[in-house]
């Protein structure tokens, strides 16, 4: 049951770290100009709900299984992730909004939110890994 | 994109022009040879002769302002004015053309214009609309007329000048015409080709007109100069030219001139040249910080004279005007104002005295050590602080034969003229680091060039500037990311001197603002013909306000007007619940209407027929006009599909591109992008905060995204008298970069007023310039970024802008941040380069490059501040605030970007503390600004304002070119009972008096005097209840007080001095801006008396606090 749990989460975590790869990848372009505003804009809101759900379905995970410290660790990312899709105004098009990404550092900031986010999925990672692998071993 | 913005140009026009320049280049190629270095482009460039050297000295003052960082030894002041003239006759040999001599009365002029602004600004002030002459130097009108007058007689073309620059092109060209066809032609395009070609030389405009103008010019040439200068200082920089009746010296070199280009324009071009080479030897002697001495030795009178009234900023001028108490009261009785300050005993400064003093010393900059700029002003001791006439931005710190080339301020400007080093530094001074532009302003003249190849930075793409370095013949030096590039073979020769081997001569290194022609084989798709779509609300309550009349009239009247070619297409769509499409095909007897009532999935009935050739098809276009306004006369439906029609519209045009036009008068209520009111009226006043600054759906915005991509702009008008949420209708046009027009309570009988404002903004709106599928990019300097973009576009990538449509109204502002420290650089430079289609169908790049000095100092810093420009930063930034966050955020952060900066400079830059609330004189402004934002319409609290005269005045703030937004902040109070031609200015034949600005306070009002204000889109004249009866008769046409009507809006034509007087100042206020003022007479019972009031923002209202309390509030907390 519990090596279930984190293989589950194990391949949840990978999809989120492709996620934030992809995410950084395609800010990048942005900033590189390799792509307009627009284009990139539509590309990554289509993930942010995604991405919430990931990071949701890996806390509600822990916290079935009753893993309290991944459960704290991921409850703040999964509540910012949910904070920020509920904070957008009426009028924007979504979390990225193309009209205003490159005003106000807005294109860095979303820039170091996925960097973070990315090396909180490694960390993760290597925690869901270790901890199956120990799950493995006790079973 | 990228693909846009690498462009060839093949076509070499330049023949005309070379013809005459060639002697001319030639000297002047002698002369660079002796100056070695980068030098000596910006060198070549700005001599223009002696004409020049007469600028400088007018010039020195005003470095002696400035904080002169890089050192004295730049800057040579007294020789400089000796030698330049000589090496400029010599250079001139054998010309006969002593036409240069001529220009020598220019030098006088200059003087007085040099005091306050650089000369360097190349660019033509005026606008190609007519109101080019602008009011801006006032004072200089004077001066220039006594100057002037006599001068007159002999050199008419003086005169002409200052009126129209434009107008005086074509006009002298005609004359000059005669030895040159190709001066036809240049006429027939627009007045900037012509310049163009002259310019090309021109680097510095003076030059340029000069040469070129040869024959024709004469006239122009002298107004040429003389507007440039002025213009630099002035916002509107066109009018100044007038002033330039003061060369009397100059006229009669002119006519001179004249003459020997007639015959020869080669003969001209030499003295052009010499001009230019001259530069060289002066560039270092102008650039003497206390030229201020010299000055008056070549034309003392008059220059003193200048110096005060036009220019603020000097030590003269800033007694008259703003002189601290002692000073003032001396000077001007009505002074008494000053005592409600002086009062706080504490505060006075004993050591005020010799600050104080200084100015009073003729002065000029020899007095003390620190620039004028940096002069302390205790604010709550000094009250007079407005300048006598415009406020004009400070000169950058740049060695002279730079800042003559440099970009007009009224087209780019810095709110620092001097950049700190680093972002440290920014941050400890707390001023904003930004551009202001206005790229597509109608310019008076612009050189053209037409070329085989666009040189740019192989690496960043930067086009040539003036200035990049020259390292040898074959390489030069990107000065923005500092590669080095080789000099194409086709550079090597210049077209306009027709010589070989010195690429710094080319008309691209000679000017900071120019356009090139792109050849369509380098185009993304074929330029696109002008097209035009008409979207308007006809339901019952769109019918009910008679706008259909007047939009159908002017239409009907400017059809021929409208700028596009053969190709220009025009379409029409009207709306309520349905969508009505007008097909007028070719062969039909008359207009066929088809009517969409599927509003939820909107199609095209006929695609091929509904936008028409303009031409072809102009009389079934013309029924349509005149039948429309009678079609829906009776029409019941009240509800109104916007956001279909607006998808209809997006459908109909996204094959093209072009221009819609949407006339809208209610909340949309059917069909996607329907919106609920969400204004509540008695809230207005109380509520703390203001809810609903944002959008309330996202529908405008990302259709307004399609359309951009699809190069169709949206244009608003609002034409309500409800809510109609402004804030989010108005992102159709924000993101398409189209413009938004409100007319709040708009009725064909309850409001004359604004019917005529409709009328007349639609005219303007009909016929001026346009440019198509636009994008403009803003590189700058290696280490700089762009950091936010305030305006009306879509920001597609970093730094790049698209703009569907581009307007000659149109600003816009960034915000730059430092990411690497800009240690070893002595300057950086901007340049911003527009891409667009013109209305003929032509592909063409206008390209501007501003360089400013970098400094490391906190002092350089603030003595380089432009208040305006901070001012109106600051207001976009604060919009931006009040939608993202709150609007009582954005009102703390301004009233804490001055207490911040005023701190700033208090612990940083004084050495000495002293008690009172100090100020750098160039941002003595800057508190008395930030209490007008607190009280403009955009951010006021406590005052019922509609949400949506909130969010259009909001929206103004963020893309009017800084000259409109000042005058709506701040507007200008002028006394005109008593106006009299005493240093009047003299624009065009017509007498236009120039009474001083008057602080904003009911305390300025008297009873007996009739008083104007001056608040940019409206123009109020109160009428004091005691007024002089004479004024009453003369001006008004009225017996006496009691009969000033209620709704009066313009004045009478009367046959009476004062009349003349009085209809000449409002006509020449109305000339300098694109869109028409409606004038409104009051007296004490009139309704708009609450609105001329809170326009007194130095006054205390219920909610707000006075002047002088918030400098109180604002010492309180420096001093903490």
């Amino acid at each position: 049951m519990e090596a279930a749990v984190f293989i589950l989460s194990l391949v949840d975590c990978c999809a989120l770290i492709f996620l934030a790869v992809y995410f950084v990848i395609t800010l990048s372009d942005l900033e590189c100009d390799y792509i307009n505003a627009r284009a990139c804009c539509s590309k990554l809101n289509r993930w942010v709900v995604p991405e919430l759900v990931g990071q949701a379905l890996a806390t509600v995970l822990m916290l079935v299984s009753l893993h309290w410290f991944v459960f704290l660790l991921n409850l703040p990312v999964a509540s910012w992730n949910m904070y920020r899709v509920w904070k957008v105004p009426m009028g924007n098009m979504g979390v990225f909004d193309p009209t205003e990404i490159h005003n106000r550092g807005q294109l860095k900031s979303h820039m170091k939110e996925s960097m973070i986010k990315l090396g909180f999925h490694l960390l993760c990672f290597f925690i869901y890994l270790y901890s199956m692998i120990l799950a493995l071993i006790n079973d | 994109m990228l693909g846009l913005w690498v462009f060839v140009f093949t076509v070499e026009t330049f023949s005309n022009q070379s013809v005459p320049l060639c002697s001319h280049s030639v000297s002047v190629k002698e002369q660079h040879a002796l100056n070695p270095g980068p030098s000596q482009n910006p060198v070549a460039l700005q001599p223009p002769g002696p004409g020049y050297m007469a600028h400088q000295t007018p010039y020195n003052p005003m470095q002696a302002k400035g904080p002169m960082p890089p050192g004295p030894g730049l800057y040579n002041s007294g020789p400089y004015q000796p030698v330049p003239p000589v090496s400029s006759n010599q250079a001139l040999p054998g010309q006969p053309m002593l036409k240069r001599p001529p220009m020598g009365p220019q030098h006088s002029m200059t003087p007085p214009q040099s005091a306050s602004p650089n000369p360097g600004s190349r660019i033509p002030p005026a606008h190609a609309t007519p109101p080019p002459v602008s009011a801006n130097n006032y004072q200089h009108a004077p001066a220039w007329q006594y100057g002037g007058t006599p001068p007159m007689g002999a050199p008419p073309p003086m005169a002409m000048p200052p009126l129209r620059p434009a107008g005086n092109h074509m006009t002298s060209s005609p004359s000059l015409a005669t030895p040159q066809a190709s001066s036809a032609e240049y006429r027939a395009t627009p007045p900037v080709f012509h310049n163009a070609m002259q310019p090309l030389c021109p680097p510095t405009s003076l030059q340029g007109y000069t040469q070129q103008g040869s024959a024709p010019l004469l006239m122009n040439p002298m107004a040429a100069p003389h507007s440039y200068q002025p213009g630099m200082r002035a916002p509107y920089g066109g009018p100044p030219p007038s002033v330039r009746p003061t060369p009397p010296t100059t006229g009669p070199p002119m006519g001179n001139a004249t003459p020997p280009l007639g015959p020869k324009t080669d003969g001209h071009m030499p003295t052009p040249g010499n001009g230019a080479q001259v530069p060289n030897s002066f560039d270092h002697l102008e650039m003497g910080p206390k030229m201020a001495g010299p000055l008056p030795p070549q034309q003392p009178s008059p220059p003193t004279r200048h110096m005060g009234l036009s220019y603020p900023s000097l030590p003269p001028g800033y007694q008259n005007t703003s002189a601290p108490p002692n000073a003032a009261t001396m000077q001007h009785p009505v002074q008494p104002s000053t005592q409600p300050y002086s009062h706080p005993q504490p505060y006075q400064q004993p050591s005020a005295g010799p600050a104080q003093l200084s100015p009073s010393l003729s002065g000029l900059s020899l007095q003390s050590q620190t620039p004028e700029a940096l002069r302390v002003v205790n604010l709550l001791q000094e009250r007079n602080l407005l300048p006598l006439g415009p406020v004009t931005p400070p000169t950058p710190c740049l060695p002279q034969d730079l800042q003559k080339i440099n970009c007009h301020p009224e087209v780019f400007r810095s709110t620092l003229t001097s950049i700190p080093q680093t972002q440290s530094l920014l941050n400890k001074a707390k001023l904003p680091l930004g551009l202001l532009l206005h790229p597509f302003k109608d310019l008076s003249q612009l050189p053209v060039v037409t070329s085989s190849t666009i040189v740019r930075c192989r690496s960043c793409r930067t086009y040539i500037n003036p200035f990049v370095t020259f390292l040898d013949q074959r390489r030069w030096k990107c000065n923005l990311c500092y590669r080095v590039n080789d000099v194409p073979e086709e550079f090597m020769y210049n077209p306009v001197s027709r010589s070989y081997g010195e690429p710094h001569k080319r008309p691209e290194v000679q000017n900071a603002t120019l356009e090139f022609i792109a050849p369509s084989e380098y185009m993304l798709r074929p330029p696109q013909p002008a097209v035009y779509l008409i979207v308007l609300d006809v339901s019952h309550n769109a019918v009910e306000t008679g706008y259909l009349d007047v939009v159908c009239q002017s239409l009907l009247e400017n059809i021929n007007a409208l700028p596009g070619d053969s190709r220009t297409k025009i379409g029409f769509i009207t709306f309520d619940s349905t969508i009505h499409f007008y097909n007028l095909q070719e062969g039909l007897s008359q207009p066929q209407m088809l009517i969409v009532s599927d509003i939820e999935d909107i199609f095209l009935p006929t695609p091929d027929s509904l936008l028409v050739n303009l031409n072809e098809c102009k009389e079934l276009v013309q029924d349509l006009l005149r039948s429309l306004p009678q079609m829906f006369g009776k029409t019941m439906e009240t509800q109104c599909a916007l956001g279909p029609a607006l998808q209809a519209a997006f459908k109909l045009l996204s094959a093209t591109g072009g221009r819609v036009s949407v006339f809208q008068t209610q909340l949309p209520s059917l069909g996607v992008g329907a919106l609920k009111s969400r204004e509540d009226p008695n809230q207005r006043a109380s509520a703390k905060d203001i809810q609903h600054l944002s959008p309330a759906t996202d529908f405008y915005k990302k259709l307004a995204l399609d359309c951009s991509g699809q190069q169709v702009a949206v244009d608003l008008f609002l034409l309500s008298s409800q809510y109609c949420d402004l804030a989010s209708l108005g992102c159709i046009s924000r993101y398409s970069a189209g413009s938004v027009y409100y007319y709040p309570s708009y009725h064909q009988q309850h409001n004359p007023a604004g019917v005529e404002c409709f009328q007349k903004d639609l005219k303007r709106y009909l016929t001026r310039k346009i440019g198509f599928e636009a994008v403009m990019r803003i590189r700058c300097s290696k280490g700089l970024s762009i950091h936010t973009f305030h305006g009306n576009f879509f920001v597609r990538s970093t730094d790049l802008l698209s703009l569907p449509n581009v307007n000659p109204d149109a600003g816009f502002a960034v915000q730059m941040s430092i990411e690497e420290n800009l240690v070893d650089m002595q300057s950086v430079s901007f340049q911003a380069a527009l891409l667009y289609t013109s209305s003929k169908g032509e592909r063409r790049i206008r390209v501007h490059t501003m360089c400013l000095p970098v400094v490391n100092s906190l002092s350089d810093i603030f003595a380089g501040a432009d208040v305006q420009a901070i001012t109106c930063l600051l207001a976009s930034m604060a919009v931006d605030r009040s939608v993202t966050a709150s609007l009582s955020d954005a009102r703390d952060a301004m009233t804490n970007a001055s207490i911040d900066s005023l701190t700033s400079f208090r612990t940083s830059v004084l050495t000495i503390q002293q008690p009172g609330l100090l100020a750098p004189a160039c941002l003595r402004l800057f508190p008395l600004y930030i209490l007008a934002l607190l009280k403009q319409k955009a951010f006021r609290t406590g005052t019922s304002t509609r949400l949506d005269d909130r969010v259009y005045a909001m929206c103004q703030l963020k893309y009017q070119p800084l000259a409109y937004v000042m005058l709506m902040i701040h507007p200008a109070l002028y006394r005109v009972d008593d106006l009299t031609d005493e240093g009047a200015l003299n624009v065009s034949e017509r007498t236009i008096p120039q009474p001083r600005v008057q602080q904003l306070s009911v305390e300025k009002l008297s009873r007996d005097g009739a008083f104007l204000m001056d608040a940019g889109s409206v123009i109020y004249l109160w009428i004091g209840r005691n007024c002089n009866p004479n004024f009453l008769t003369q001006v008004l046409g009225l017996p006496n007080y009691a009969a000033v009507p209620l709704n009066m809006n313009m004045l009478p034509e009367l046959d009476t001095a004062e009349s003349q007087r009085t209809r000449a100042f409002v006509g020449w206020l109305r000339e300098q801006r694109p869109f028409f003022p409606i004038l409104h007479v009051i007296r004490d019972e009139s309704p708009l008396k609450a609105s001329f009031l809170q326009n007194m923002i130095e006054d205390r209202t219920e909610s707000a606090l006075s002047y002088y309390e918030f400098l109180l509030h604002i010492q309180q907390q420096v001093s903490k």
